[in-house]
C-alpha cells in the first residue's frame, strides 16, 4: 500500500515536470512570429549566416552576439531590408564586407524573421514587433 | 543527347540498389560519365579495355597568382565544385560543407580541394585570396582558381556540373552545387550536392573508400 502511494507519488511528481518544463517562456504571439521566422530565415538568411547563427569564418558574422542584437536592435530592421557594408564588429571580431538588401520582405516577414534570431540566436523573449520594424525603417540611417 | 550529374546519378543509384543484395563486402565507388571500349591485340588474342571519362588535362590561375595544373593533383584524390565570391544563394552553404571535409583531411597529403569561380569578371586572384583566407584556408590544399570563360565554363562539363552565366539568376551566375570527387587517375567516383547534408556526410564515406583504393 505504502509502495503504492510512494509510486502514485513519483509519477504525479514526474508528469508535472514534465508539463512545466514544456512551457514556454515566451508567449504565444512571439512563439508563432519565431516559427514563421525560421522558415523565411531558411529562404533568405540560412546560407550565410549558418543553420544555428553560427557564420562563416570570417566571411560572414555569427548572429550570437546577444550585446550586438540588444544593443543594435533599434538598426536590425533597418539591417536585414537594406543590407549593410562593414566594417562592424561581432563578437570581438571586425567583419568586412558588404550584406546584400533584401528589398522584397516586407514589415511583417521582417518582424518574424528578427523575432526568431533574436530570442533562438540572442537571448531576448520578446517579440520584435512590427511598429519596432515600421520605426527602425524610418531612421535608416547605414 | 547531353547527360549531366543528375542522370548518372540515377543510374548509380539504381544499379547499387539493385547489387546491394549481391553480398559484396568491400564497397567500391562507382566509376561515373561515358565509357568506351577498345580492342587491341596482344599476343594474337583480341583484348578490350575500357576508356572511362577522365578530367582532361587543365590550366587556371589561383588565389596567389600561380599557375595550378592538373599535374598539382597528380597521385591525389581531390574535391573541385563550381562558385563565386558574392554568391548569395547556394555557394556559403556548399562552402561550408566542403570546409568540414578540408578541416577533416587538413596536412594529409593524398586529399586536396579544388573551388572554381565562374565569376571570370570580378573574382580576381586578391578577391579569391581574401575570400580563402576569411573562410579559413590557411594553406595550399585547398585551390581557388580563375580563368577565362571558355576555359572555367569548358572544365566544368568536363566535371558534368551546369555553369551558365545567367541574368536573372542571384548573383548572375547560375550554377549546380556538386561536389565532385575525383581519383588519381582523374575519373569522377561520387557527386555529391553540398547544401544537402545526407549527401555530404555520404561525401566523408566514399572518400575513405576512396582513399582505402589506392
Amino acid at each position: 500500500m505504502r509502495n503504492t502511494i510512494f509510486s502514485l507519488i513519483a509519477i504525479s511528481m514526474l508528469i508535472g515536470m514534465l508539463i512545466f518544463s514544456c512551457q514556454p517562456h515566451v508567449s504565444i504571439e512571439t512563439a508563432q512570429y519565431a516559427i514563421n521566422g525560421q522558415k523565411l530565415y531558411v529562404t533568405h538568411c540560412q546560407s550565410c549566416h549558418g543553420a544555428k547563427g553560427e557564420g562563416l569564418g570570417m566571411l560572414y558574422p555569427p548572429l550570437t552576439d546577444t550585446a550586438y542584437l540588444q544593443k543594435n536592435r533599434s538598426k536590425l530592421a533597418c539591417i536585414v531590408k537594406n543590407g549593410m557594408t562593414g566594417p562592424i564588429e561581432v563578437n570581438g571580431k571586425i567583419f568586412e564586407g558588404d550584406m546584400p538588401a533584401n528589398a522584397e520582405l516586407t514589415n511583417v516577414d521582417i518582424a518574424y524573421i528578427l523575432t526568431y534570431i533574436t530570442t533562438t540566436f540572442g537571448n531576448n523573449t520578446e517579440t520584435y514587433t512590427q511598429e519596432e520594424v515600421k520605426k527602425s525603417l524610418a531612421d535608416c540611417r547605414m | 543527347m547531353k547527360r549531366n550529374l543528375t542522370t548518372y546519378l540515377s543510374v548509380v543509384a539504381l544499379s547499387s540498389a539493385l547489387f546491394a543484395c549481391s553480398g559484396t563486402s568491400e564497397k567500391k565507388l562507382p566509376i561515373i560519365g561515358e565509357r568506351e571500349t577498345e580492342e587491341r591485340v596482344v599476343d594474337g588474342k583480341t583484348v578490350v579495355d575500357t576508356i572511362y571519362h577522365q578530367i582532361p588535362s587543365f590550366s587556371f590561375i589561383n588565389q596567389d597568382s600561380v599557375e595550378i595544373t592538373d599535374k598539382d593533383f597528380d597521385n591525389k584524390v581531390y574535391v573541385a565544385n563550381f562558385f563565386f565570391t558574392h554568391c548569395p544563394s547556394i555557394c556559403p552553404t556548399m562552402q561550408r560543407n566542403l570546409l568540414k571535409v578540408y578541416e577533416k583531411y587538413k596536412d594529409d597529403e593524398q586529399v586536396a580541394f579544388l573551388s572554381h569561380s565562374i565569376d571570370f569578371k570580378y573574382d580576381t586572384p586578391s578577391v579569391l585570396k581574401s575570400y580563402a583566407e576569411k573562410l579559413g584556408v590557411t594553406n595550399k590544399q585547398w585551390q581557388f582558381v580563375t580563368g577565362d570563360k571558355k576555359a572555367i565554363y569548358g572544365i566544368a562539363d568536363k566535371y558534368l556540373v551546369y555553369t551558365k552565366e545567367d541574368e536573372n539568376a542571384p548573383g548572375g551566375y547560375d550554377h549546380q552545387s556538386y561536389l565532385v570527387l575525383i581519383d588519381p587517375q582523374k575519373r569522377i567516383r561520387g557527386a555529391y550536392d553540398g547544401t544537402n547534408d545526407e549527401q555530404v556526410a555520404q561525401l566523408f564515406v566514399d572518400l575513405e573508400i576512396l582513399l582505402k583504393e589506392q
